[in-house]
């Protein structure tokens, strides 16, 4: 089973109890892509994110993955998905190469010290931490472990929730264009965020959440101001 | 079930506990014990009351089973009402198990075996009752899962009190099958009453769960078309 | 066997990180000395009231210490959702609660090694008269605790209050563990060891462990999936 090419969101609801986070989503993901997921806070970004990489089951409604023209689920999902959260799903007891090499153990991918190197030099990482315990790193320094981890298993669904908190603009640009050349090489890619700035001129579609429904979507490449100027039309 | 067999099903318990209690204290013999004599007819009561906590509690616990395999709000709802109704009838066990003990050893409690399963399954039942309270959004599926664990291990209570000899027996309240004619139809008509009643209880329960979901559903449907706001 | 060796690869990765710190072994086998401790000076020292009352020391001390240590062991994977990582990663979800039930039997069990010759020791018992039979008491006793305990620890991860519902949860699910290793070690170190007893016990608590793995494994996903 090999990457995703669609992901196919229907008529997603999700309750908390008595609190509805989405009421009824549509939405249809392509391979190549990457969607803008904006709200406001409590628009139910997260939940749908959450939903989509199968650690929160749906109230209602259905996500189907499609990988070659059938639909997959389960672990060979679960292999295609690559995330990057609020927080960095790291040991912090374990360093760096460590908790890459448990990721690659996990997935069953190259864990090579090589391996884990190049692409800690790829996330920019520097060399004199690599071997420190994750908990004495920085935020941006903790992100971009992050960043690795999610990139290390070649991922062809990529579920960004508010990446760029943290990192510092260099760090911020370098995610960007990380993510441009995920985009470029075929995967799904999802970015959750408020800094529009980050993201504008990069996005081929642009979805607007208000309280857990979808009050815009459209696809095509945004600059800042278009960014801005329907943000502030239908999130509120 | 529907709205209309709730009421039908209360008077046929309101009719049945009227006939019971007629029947408990003019029909039934009195037991020959000395000490026990009157206080021999709380048994009609006490028994029928703890089996219908049992059968509460594997309601329950079959539903959420079934609730945590398939999500589906309904069986959470049963599984909610009959928790609750369980621990009231287990309530009402323990206290007329305690009467029973006082009138006939003198003591408020003795570790009589079906009185301690009782209290051990009621504990389960307060847990549930408190997760479902203060566990916030993760109540549904950590509730259904202590269910799910205490109604399996109510094999486990069962041998283990049966087996442990940590507490010094008293001797057992009357055992069904044991009984003369009168006594047992005087108690399972008891049993029957008990059952309608916690029929009745259980579905009102479900009844208010559901309105309350629909009434948040018409709420949300409100919101969608900007009325609130 | 996919399982099994993600399992195992689990279950290593937090012994590997307990090694690290110590922190959960120190802390949870002082807190069980603490308690064995305080036991003594509870009860007057008198053989026979000590021979009676040893057993549920030894299996009330594992009950509070295990409970710390289940708490802290899951606290490890919500400091940076690192749950979320595991639950997200494509091996069966099973291979997750095996992996973390066994690395926390380990736990429990050293636990109880420590608690057991201290007893021992400051109650003047011989705990030790079936030393391969205490073993295996044990060892059933930490995989039953271990077992019911990740199940709920891992469901609880996101629950505000969920230290203090741990235990409201695990211990009317537990009192038949309880009950049976405290009856089994009292039938264990009674004047004449009662040998059906023992046997009777540490075979309701294999089924009783057998029964619980199934449901756990059963609905595992069910339960932490939110
Ligand atoms: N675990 C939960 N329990 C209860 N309610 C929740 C839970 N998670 C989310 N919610 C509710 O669901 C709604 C959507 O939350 P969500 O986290 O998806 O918002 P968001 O769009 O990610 O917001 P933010 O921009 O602040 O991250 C909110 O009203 C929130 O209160
Ligand atoms: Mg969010």
């Amino acid at each position: 089973m090999g990457a995703l090419d669609k992901v196919e969101i229907k008529k997603l609801t999700k309750r908390y109890g008595t609190e509805r986070a989405l009421g009824g989503v549509n939405l249809e993901l392509a391979a190549g892509k990457m969607t803008a997921l904006l709200g406001h806070n409590g628009a139910g970004k997260t939940t749908l994110l959450g939903i989509v990489s199968t650690l929160v089951r749906a109230t209602d409604g259905t996500v189907t993955y499609v990988s070659s023209g059938a639909p997959v689920e389960g672990e060979h999902v679960r292999r295609q998905i690559g995330m990057l959260a609020h927080s960095s799903l790291c040991y912090a007891e374990l360093s760096a190469v460590e908790n890459l090499a448990l990721t690659a153990g996990l997935y069953e991918v190259d864990g090579s010290p090589e391996a884990i190197t190049a692409m800690l030099d790829r996330v920019g990482l520097e060399p004199k931490a690599r071997d420190r315990a994750a908990r004495t790193y920085s935020r941006g320094m903790l992100q971009r472990l992050a960043l690795a981890r999610a990139l290390l298993t070649k991922p062809s669904l990529v579920l960004l929730d508010e990446p760029f908190t943290g990192l510092d603009r260099g760090g911020a640009l370098a995610l960007g264009e990380q993510l441009g050349i995920l985009r470029d090489a075929g995967a799904i890619v999802v970015v959750v965020t408020h800094d529009l700035e980050a993201i504008a001129g990069r996005t081929d579609h642009v979805a607007i959440l208000r309280r857990g429904q979808l009050v815009f979507e459209e696809r095509g490449s945004y600059s800042y101001e278009q960014l801005k100027d329907v943000y502030h039309r239908f999130a509120n | 079930m529907s709205n209309k067999g709730i009421p039908v099903l209360a008077a046929l318990a309101a009719i049945g506990f009227v006939v019971t209690i007629y029947l408990v204290f003019t029909y039934a013999p009195l037991v020959e014990d000395p000490v026990l004599m009157f206080n021999q007819k709380i048994f009609y009561y006490h028994v029928a009351h703890a089996f219908m906590l049992f059968l509460a509690t594997a309601v329950c616990g079959v539903c959420s089973l079934v609730f945590l395999k398939t999500r589906k709000p309904k069986y959470d709802d049963l599984a909610l009402a009959s928790a609750e109704v369980a621990a009231m009838f287990g309530a009402v066990v323990l206290a007329t198990g305690m009467i029973w003990a006082k009138a006939a050893w003198d003591i408020w409690w003795v570790w009589e075996k079906r009185l301690t399963m009782s209290l051990l399954l009621w504990l389960v039942l307060v847990g549930y009752v408190l997760v479902r309270r203060f566990a916030g959004s993760s109540a549904d599926r950590l509730a259904a899962g202590l269910a799910a664990f205490g109604t399996v291990g109510i094999p486990f209570i069962y041998f283990m009190v049966d087996a442990s000899d940590h507490h010094p027996k008293a001797g057992a309240g009357g055992v069904a099958a044991t009984l003369p004619p009168e006594m047992k139809l005087v108690f399972w008509l008891s049993v029957l009453t008990f059952l309608l009643w916690c029929v009745a209880l259980v579905m009102s329960r479900v009844q208010s769960a559901r309105a309350e979901r629909e009434l948040r559903e018409i709420r949300e449907r409100g919101l969608d078309a900007g009325l609130f706001t | 066997m996919s399982v099994l060796r993600h399992a195992a690869r689990v279950a290593w990765k937090d012994l590997r990180i307990e090694l690290r710190s110590k922190e959960i072994v120190y802390t949870m086998a002082f807190f069980g000395a603490l308690i064995v401790v305080v036991y003594s000076f509870a009860f007057p020292v008198k053989p026979d009231l000590v021979r009676a009352a040893v057993p549920g020391m030894l299996w009330v001390a594992i009950a509070f210490a295990g409970t710390v240590g289940l708490g802290r062991a899951f606290d490890r994977e919500r400091e940076n959702d690192t749950m979320r990582a595991l639950l997200l990663a494509p091996i069966p979800r099973l291979a997750v609660f095996l992996g973390k039930a066994a690395a926390i039997s380990l736990l429990v069990l050293l636990v109880a090694l420590v608690c057991a010759p201290l007893l021992a020791l400051l109650l003047d018992v011989d705990l030790f008269a079936m030393p391969a039979e205490l073993l295996l008491l044990l060892v059933l006793g930490a995989i039953g605790f271990a077992n019911v305990g990740s199940v709920f620890a891992a469901t609880l991860l996101k629950v505000r209050s969920r230290d203090v519902l741990l235990p409201v949860i695990l211990y009317p699910i537990l009192i038949p563990l309880f009950v049976a290793g405290t009856s089994a070690t009292e039938a264990m170190i009674a004047v004449k060891p009662d040998l059906d007893k023992l046997w009777y016990w540490i075979g309701f608590l294999g089924i009783y462990d057998a029964v619980f793995l199934v449901l756990s494994m059963w609905v595992f996903e069910a339960l932490v999936i939110e």
